[in-house]
């Protein structure tokens, strides 16, 4: 058996839609997502694990799409940054981390809303050491992470007041 | 880099994976979490010719508290178990290991038993094994065994671990009564591998003097180095116990290689202070711990 021939169709529910390809069993989740859907959203750095850039939820988890073979998620739910908010919309991370200039080039910048999209659904109101445990594994070469951290906790208050809780004062900066 | 082509086999039952290996034999790998093997994979550091999935197995997906210790099964993943009220419960030190074990979201995919299997000598779950004297299962077609910590880990990501073998849980014992336990390490980055660490336990006496202490240390060896400090510490209660000489202990008992990271030198110095800070958490643990039990 040749494995390259060897094709496997993998079916994910992308973004709440189901996607589906036929692909070699070395296809890494983050090229399936990017060359085979063509959701270049998630970006790639390292394909090693240790710049974060290729973060997308695995069945809500913040997971390396570089470390994961599509085929071993196969029939699983994957959500990406193009799929964090509605058309034209932005969630309340995407929203603190434009206010806050979270960003200066972007390439980091999906991994990050998706890792502190899952960190803030986990714990809403952290504090200042618990908001840079969450982004110690994402590296940026551009903003000196310390707009993200804020984003981090402005994130928090956003979604606060949008789900009309009262406010934690918790772990403001 | 892209990882190179390989044959897939996906078991979804422990049995369909021992026959995977049984077949594949000296070809074939286990793939759990990934978080080791695919960044092998992609740098083409290793070039398996075919690949065993395991994570459709549900059986090994379990994590079991006893009053004498938590054996974990292979596909438990690092963020499970540290989540895990009931073996923080009953052995605290798996929670306070996997805090520093790389980062939360390589910690959503890693397991536990990964770690282990994989042997690095920087890792922490193998000093906390070698610490407590646990166990690997390892079952292959027709057979299982059970190996010691001490004859698990033979050399720098080397385990006894054979062809055709799937681990399939470790045990993790809980220390005796007025036991305590702590990690301590230093990496350059926070999330990185430590340049030096280890996990500490103490156990007391009626009297609260130690009656007992060791250490496991990473990165000073081809593997976890259990050193016993109990002589060291020389049945007192840690007030009044002379650290110094403890240190010295430790530094004794241990011999770091120099790398990009760390000269053996600052390696052996910064293992003799990360001793002794461990093993005074662990004392102080000793009294809480002991409580929770
Ligand atoms: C950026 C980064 C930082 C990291 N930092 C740390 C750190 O600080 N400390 C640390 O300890 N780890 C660290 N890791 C590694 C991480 O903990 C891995 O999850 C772990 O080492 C391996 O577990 P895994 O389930 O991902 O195994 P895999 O990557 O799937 O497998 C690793 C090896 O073990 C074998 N194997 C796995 N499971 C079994 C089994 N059940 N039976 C037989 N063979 C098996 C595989 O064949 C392979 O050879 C880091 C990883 C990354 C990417
Ligand atoms: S591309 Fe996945 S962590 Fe860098
Ligand atoms: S904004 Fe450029 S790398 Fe983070």
């Amino acid at each position: 058996m040749s494995e390259e021939t060897t094709r496997y169709l993998v079916t994910l529910v992308v973004n709440g839609v189901v996607r589906e390809a036929a692909v070699p069993a070395r296809r890494l989740l983050s090229d399936f997502l990017r060359h085979d859907l063509g959701l270049t959203g998630t970006h790639v750095g390292c394909e090693h694990g240790v710049c974060g850039a290729c973060t997308v939820l695995l069945d809500g988890e913040p997971v390396r799409s570089c470390l994961t073979f599509a085929v071993t998620v196969d029939g699983h739910e994957v959500t990406t940054v193009e799929g964090l908010a509605g058309d034209n919309e932005l969630s309340p991370v995407q929203r603190a981390f434009t206010e806050c200039h979270g960003l200066q080039c972007g390439f980091c910048t999906p991994g990050f809303l998706c890792a502190v999209t899952a960190f803030l659904r986990d714990n809403p109101a952290p504090t200042e050491e618990e908001a840079l445990e969450a982004v110690s594994g994402n590296l940026c070469r551009c903003t000196g992470y310390q707009n993200i951290i804020k984003a981090v906790h402005r994130a928090a208050e956003i979604q606060a007041e949008t789900q009309g809780r009262p406010e934690d004062r918790g772990g403001r900066a | 880099m892209k990882p190179p082509p390989f044959a897939y086999h996906a078991p979804v039952s422990v049995d369909e994976a021992l026959a995977a290996l049984a077949e594949t034999g000296p070809h074939g790998k286990v793939l759990a979490g990934g978080q080791s093997l695919i960044p092998l994979l992609n740098m083409r550091l290793a070039a398996p010719s075919h690949l065993v999935d395991i994570n459709r197995i549900g059986e090994l997906d379990t994590i079991a508290a006893r009053p004498g210790g938590v054996r974990v099964g292979a596909l438990a993943r690092h963020a499970a178990v540290e989540r895990s009220a009931e073996a923080a419960a009953v052995l605290p030190l798996l929670r306070q290991a996997l805090a520093l074990v790389a980062h939360p979201v390589i910690r959503n995919r890693g397991t536990v038993v990964g770690s282990l299997v994989h042997a690095d000598p920087s890792a922490e779950m193998p000093a906390v094994l070698a610490l407590l004297g646990g166990s690997v299962r390892l079952a292959r077609l027709g057979g299982e065994r059970e190996v010691a910590a001490a004859d698990f880990f033979t050399g720098p990501m080397e385990s006894a671990i054979g062809p055709g073998e799937l681990a399939v849980s470790a045990f993790f014992p809980v220390p005796p009564p007025r036991s305590g336990t702590a990690f301590r390490e230093v990496a350059r980055r926070h999330g990185d591998y430590a340049v030096a660490g280890m996990a500490a336990l103490v156990t007391l006496d009626e009297d609260l003097r130690i009656a007992a202490a060791r250490v496991a240390c990473v990165s000073v060896g081809p593997a976890p180095v259990v050193i016993d400090l109990s002589d060291a510490c020389g049945r007192r209660p840690a007030a009044s116990v002379s650290w110094d000489a403890v240190a010295a202990a430790v530094r004794d008992g241990i011999d770091p290689d120099g790398d990009i990271h760390a000269t053996a030198e600052y390696r052996r110095h910064l293992t003799g202070v990360l001793a002794v800070r461990a093993l005074k958490d662990a004392a102080r643990n000793a009294g809480t711990e002991a409580v929770d039990e």
